[in-house]
């Protein structure tokens, strides 16, 4: 157990990789889902043009949503640790 | 964090990256969770920008699960806290 033949980096590094390839694989299985129920109502025997515009759109516009939640949500918990610290100044 | 607990002192460099990769995970994970009712919520038709109606709806959408979500926790401890006195 006490081997120390590897390296800190080395794992973090690692790490960072795989944590990415997770969230870039739940984005877009999230987005497949999303999109494909907004933009295929009735499937045919192709995707035809307005479908594909629709998907096009989807994925950017679900982009930007994921982007102001982050961000409204960012900006919620930073408000609630302000309350927490302005409180426990008070006590 | 109990899951780190077994690792050696000098690997406190390792533990907190992962302690604070954890939290990024988790914070991240809520994001998910807000994103998927939201986009629900708000969302139509998709087009070609992100209306200002449906920009306020996606933030608006953000605080209030969170306020219910408090308000829910808080009502339900209330409820189990009720529960259990009650019930001895």
């Amino acid at each position: 157990m006490a081997d120390e033949n590897y390296n800190n980096g080395e794992v973090i590094t690692q790490v960072r990789q795989q944590i990415a390839l997770a969230n870039a694989q739940e984005m877009l299985s999230k987005m497949t889902e999303k999109c494909f129920r907004k933009c295929i109502s009735r499937p045919g025997k192709a995707l035809d043009g307005s479908e594909q515009r629709c998907i096009t759109q989807c994925m950017d516009r679900f982009l930007d949503t994921w982007n102001l939640v982050s961000r409204t949500y960012g900006n919620r918990l930073e408000r609630e640790q302000n309350a927490m610290q302005s409180e426990n100044a008070l006590n | 964090m109990s899951d780190f607990e077994n690792l050696t002192g000098n690997d406190k460099e390792l533990q907190e990256f992962l302690m604070i990769e954890k939290q990024k995970a988790q914070v991240n994970a809520q994001i998910h969770e807000f994103n998927e009712i939201c986009w629900e919520k708000c969302i139509g038709k998709p087009s070609t920008k992100l209306d200002h109606a449906t920009e306020t709806c996606l933030s608006n959408c953000v605080d209030r699960f969170i306020d219910t979500s408090l308000l829910i926790t808080q009502r339900f401890a209330q409820m189990l806290q009720k529960q259990s006195s009650g019930g001895m």
